[in-house]
């Protein structure tokens, strides 16, 4: 037995410039092609490596690695689309547009973003005088709450732009109600309503976001929520969208929600990390978050993604609720031990 | 990492890596016999680490992690790291298979044809498996059966076998010149000790079988032989399967077509002589 020295591909860069240009996979060693399905996996992409990929020359083991991946990424399609199904027919009653958000809309619409995706949750967006029909509805229909907990219970109510999850007893699948797109603390405060008003229905009791709907959704989350986990993947959304529906009106559509600056950002990203662009000023300390995983599929660059981290929290709420809040779950930890 | 180990056990190829030397110095002994991945890719990766650097040296606490994590896998002391690395391969396995049905069973293969014997922690799987061994039969795995859906043939999975508590000594009086790992006394599971398989069983492991039997095993109880229902056999079989809801339609096509083909028995045994004996007599009644 032999010890697999793995020291290249270094980073997750490798796997994105491999999602944009797959004839470089060409060039790699087994040890490089260990990393790169380890990096994968890690960022959730080798669905979508293994559709980028099929039909290159490479090893057989490494070929019936990313076949499986393609069919559990078929599977995973299958399911979400049936779980998008069993939401509509529990609310269809409502009578109210129920618009699927990311992965699962990426699928139902039959869009490049959605081909190897790995599907998670099922999210929807419902008008928000429709919420607590939506609720209601769900709980009839088998859908029951995940977190008991009455703090965050609470939380989510008052100040977040989804439901708390619910999950299916008999299936086992978390759906998200979403109302917006960014929680109402946020000091970035998107539309809504134009978001519902400019969906497209399926023509199956579903729509979707437009184009530019989706592409601004994919921005808020990735830039004005959360510490950029999974950021790679939902870049890769936002370069296939493009790549398939271009920029038009994107601006005056980012403009009407407040997310210009992070829609920007999306593009320019986009371009650095799936294309030639070099990426200058804060834009590589984004580079630099999106692309921390190593060989062995370990989270890497410590401090940049603490630093993302405390700038998730810090976006998503002002600073005196933020030391509330973080009191209220520094409490409870201290309880639970 | 800083130390490593790639490995294939039957058909799947593994990539070890650790925060510690012991755990792959074990693993290179103990599967010194056993081929490289194939390609050299190895289909998972497993990672052995610790969640604080610290934690290397003060009061060494093993991580499991890979390709698959469970967010509540608790740590093992470093003393248990082969344990660890064995519980992350089975993850990987249990959580990432979609190539094969996995069956949470032991089974023997003779004459080209698998007994396939399923149940419970505490069962007899492992034992059971291993003393049919000593008597002729080929060894093809202690924890899961790889059931392929294009083909219905099972493939060999002959990892160490983990032997718990008692087991330990009975496998040992029928296996005496097999290779044993550390005693690892204490775990979450019990006195647990690994036994390498014998050379037959790892010479063949990429040799795949006929189902021909599914057998559920039960310790402790008096001699009996009872026929499985079709139905309560697909039931308790999906339940004994990782990745049975996974793989969607090919799942239940291949299982039902196993259950279909073969036929199920469930065996209650008051010790492992009788068991062996019920197990030959039914082979031998086919």
């Amino acid at each position: 037995m032999t010890d697999p020295v793995t020291r290249t591909p270094a980073s997750a860069r490798f796997l994105a410039r491999a999602l944009a240009d797959p004839s470089i996979v060409t060039r790699l060693d087994p040890a490089g092609w260990s990393a790169v399905l380890t990096m994968a996996r890690a960022e959730q992409l080798i669905g979508t490596l293994a559709t980028r990929l099929d039909g290159l020359p490479m090893p057989g083991a490494v070929a019936a690695i990313l076949a499986d991946a393609r069919a559990a990424a078929e599977q995973g399609r299958r399911a979400a689309l049936w779980e998008a199904e069993m939401a509509r027919r529990a609310l269809a009653p409502l009578g109210c547009p129920v618009v699927v958000l990311k992965g699962t809309a990426f699928v139902a619409a039959g869009l490049m973003a959605g081909q190897g995706r790995s599907i998670g949750d099922l999210d929807i967006l419902v008008p928000r005088g429709a919420l607590d029909a939506a609720e209601t509805a769900l709980l009839a229909a088998g859908w029951e709450w995940v977190k008991p907990d009455p703090y965050d219970d609470a939380y989510y109510r008052r100040w977040m732009h989804e439901l708390p999850p619910l999950i299916h007893r008999e299936r086992d699948r978390m759906i998200d109600v979403h109302h917006s797109i960014l929680p109402l603390t946020a000091r970035i405060t998107p539309d809504p309503v134009a978001l519902i008003a400019d969906s497209v229905p399926l023509g199956n009791g579903l729509s979707v976001l437009s184009p530019n709907g989706m592409i601004v959704h994919a921005a808020a989350h990735l830039f004005a929520d959360g510490d950029l986990a999974g950021g790679l993947r939902n870049l890769w959304d936002v370069r296939c969208l493009i790549a398939e529906f271009g920029t038009q009106g994107l601006a005056d559509d980012a403009d009407r929600h407040g997310l210009r600056i992070e829609v920007e950002r999306a593009v320019r990203l986009v371009e650095c990390l799936f294309g030639e662009r070099p990426a200058t000023g804060i834009d590589r300390l984004f580079v630099r978050r999106m692309t921390a995983r190593d060989g062995w599929g370990r989270p890497t660059r410590p401090a940049t993604r603490l630093a993302f981290y405390i700038r998730s929290h810090w976006l998503r709420m002002p600073p005196a609720m933020l030391a509330r809040h973080l009191w209220a779950k520094w409490r409870k930890a201290r309880a639970r031990v | 990492m800083r130390h490593a180990v790639s490995l294939r056990i039957g058909p799947i190829g593994f990539r070890i890596g650790s925060d510690w030397r012991a755990p792959i110095d074990q693993l290179r002994s103990l599967y010194r016999d056993y081929p490289q991945p194939y390609d050299e890719v190895a289909d998972y990766t497993v990672r052995l680490f610790a969640r604080r650097r610290w934690r290397r040296w003060i009061r060494p606490s093993v991580e499991i992690g890979g390709d698959y994590m469970l967010p509540e896998a608790a740590p093992l002391p470093l003393r248990q790291g082969l344990l660890a690395a064995e519980m992350a391969m089975n993850l990987q396995m249990a959580l990432g298979a979609r190539r094969y049905l996995l069956l949470h069973a032991s089974a023997v293969e003779r004459d080209g044809r698998a007994v396939l014997m399923t149940g419970i922690s505490g069962a007899g799987k492992s034992t059971l498996a291993t003393l049919l061994a000593a008597r002729g039969w080929r060894f093809m795995g202690d924890e899961f059966a790889l059931l392929d859906p294009q083909t219905g043939l099972v493939h060999a999975f002959p990892r160490l076998i983990s032997l718990k508590n008692e087991a330990i000594a009975a496998a040992q009086a029928a296996w005496p010149t097999a290779r044993m790992g550390p005693l690892l006394a204490s775990t979450p599971k019990g006195d647990i000790r690994h036994m390498v398989p014998d050379a037959r069983a790892i010479a063949a492991m990429d040799v795949p079988a006929t189902p021909a039997l599914l057998l559920f095993p039960r310790y402790g109880f008096a001699a009996a032989v009872r026929s499985v229902p079709p139905a309560e056999a697909f039931v308790r079989m999906t339940q004994a399967s990782t990745n049975y809801v996974a793989l969607g339609e090919p799942g239940f096509a291949a299982l039902t077509g196993l259950i279909a083909g073969i036929p199920s028995i469930a065996i209650d045994y008051p010790d492992s002589d009788s068991a062996v004996a019920q197990v030959e007599a039914l082979c031998a009644a086919r």
